[in-house]
């Protein structure tokens, strides 16, 4: 029998940025990867910095650290890998951490009315009372849901 | 008895593509997008200079028989830094003509990956995805996002005074022969 006090409780994923620490939701990341190679091409969403390669898939790269504690991160030790959601559909995107990350067990409050829409709650921790992210608020992506402009595999040969 | 052949399976698709430079950075375009590929001074002869205000990435236009090509510039139209182009590649099915820095080579891609949702502005426009190639990230241009219809429109519009010029040209050159 499940104890009580286990009921509400949920596994995330313990991120740091700078000198603070975050939460996410442990079912909303797929991996940590290390750092590697940046891909860098023209377009004009200013919060993408990127892209990386990564399982021959082709990832986004989001510094959240601009958003959260005011300053891009530089030493970055990890790429989280998080799912963001589109509507009905998600994809990846590779978040920077600048330090080790921890999975943990918490129970999560709910966000207030007055807190930031990037805040999906907060958990205890270590003493500590941390934000948990809402990935979908903080990171780019269309106002509304939009379908995908075109399937992941190649599209027909010619246009 | 005649034994079934074996199921082969599908090839992969693939997609021809050219791989050009502008300011430096690498795009792929379908090579079957591409009409034609010319050196600018081959086009130099038959380019008119227009003024498009607001839209400084379209200087000239290339007459083709009854229609006008608007030669965008590449390095502009991206916002890298300016380069002397060198090569125009005539885009099949459009009125643009891109002014490029130099072709790298042709190749094959295997996958073309939507660009992310993540990428939410004016690129979603100028690319038909990403592709990776030799542990490299290329995006693919669109040829069709290279002049949107509001900046189409803002050409036909500059054009109109050059063509009304000319017309009233020639009847003044008819009435004085």
């Amino acid at each position: 029998m499940m104890a009580r006090a286990d009921l509400g409780s949920q596994s995330f994923v313990l991120l740091r940025l700078g000198d603070r620490r975050f939460a996410v939701l442990a079912s909303q990341i797929a991996e940590l990867v290390a750092p590697s190679r940046i891909f860098r091409f023209p377009h004009k969403t200013s919060s993408v910095e990127g892209v990386i390669l990564r399982r021959g898939r082709i990832i986004p790269v989001v510094d959240l650290a601009g958003k959260l504690v005011g300053k891009n991160v530089l030493n970055r030790r990890f790429y989280l890998i998080a799912l963001r959601n589109y509507g009905e559909k998600s994809e990846w995107l590779a978040l920077p951490v600048t330090g080790e990350c921890e999975l943990i067990a918490a129970e999560m409050s709910p966000a207030g009315e007055s807190d930031s829409a990037h805040v999906a709650g907060w958990i205890s921790y270590d003493g500590d009372v941390i934000e948990v992210l809402n990935i979908d608020a903080l990171t780019p992506g269309p106002s509304s849901a939009q379908p995908l402009a075109a399937p992941l595999e190649l599209q027909e040969a010619m246009p | 008895m005649q034994l079934k052949a074996p199921s082969k399976t599908p090839p992969a698709r693939t997609e021809q593509i050219i791989l050009f430079r502008v300011s430096g950075q690498l795009f792929a375009v379908s090579s079957g997008s591409v009409q034609e590929v010319r050196s600018v001074d081959t086009l130099a002869g038959s380019a008119t200079e227009i003024v498009a205000p607001g839209l400084k990435k379209v200087r000239h236009i290339v007459r083709r028989g009854d229609r006008s090509l608007f030669v965008v510039n590449g390095a502009m139209h991206f916002g890298l830094p300016l380069t002397p182009g060198l090569l125009v590649f005539v885009l099949r099915g459009t009125r643009t003509a891109l002014l490029i820095d130099g072709i790298e080579k042709m190749t094959t891609m295997t996958r073309l990956q939507a660009l992310s949702q993540a990428f939410c502005s004016e690129e979603r426009n100028w690319y038909r995805g990403l592709t990776a190639l030799d542990q490299n990230v290329v995006p693919v241009v669109k040829p069709e996002g290279f002049l949107t219809n509001d900046e189409m429109a803002m050409l036909e519009q500059s054009l109109i005074p050059a063509e009304v010029e000319e017309s009233a040209e020639n009847q003044l050159a008819g009435r004085h022969s």
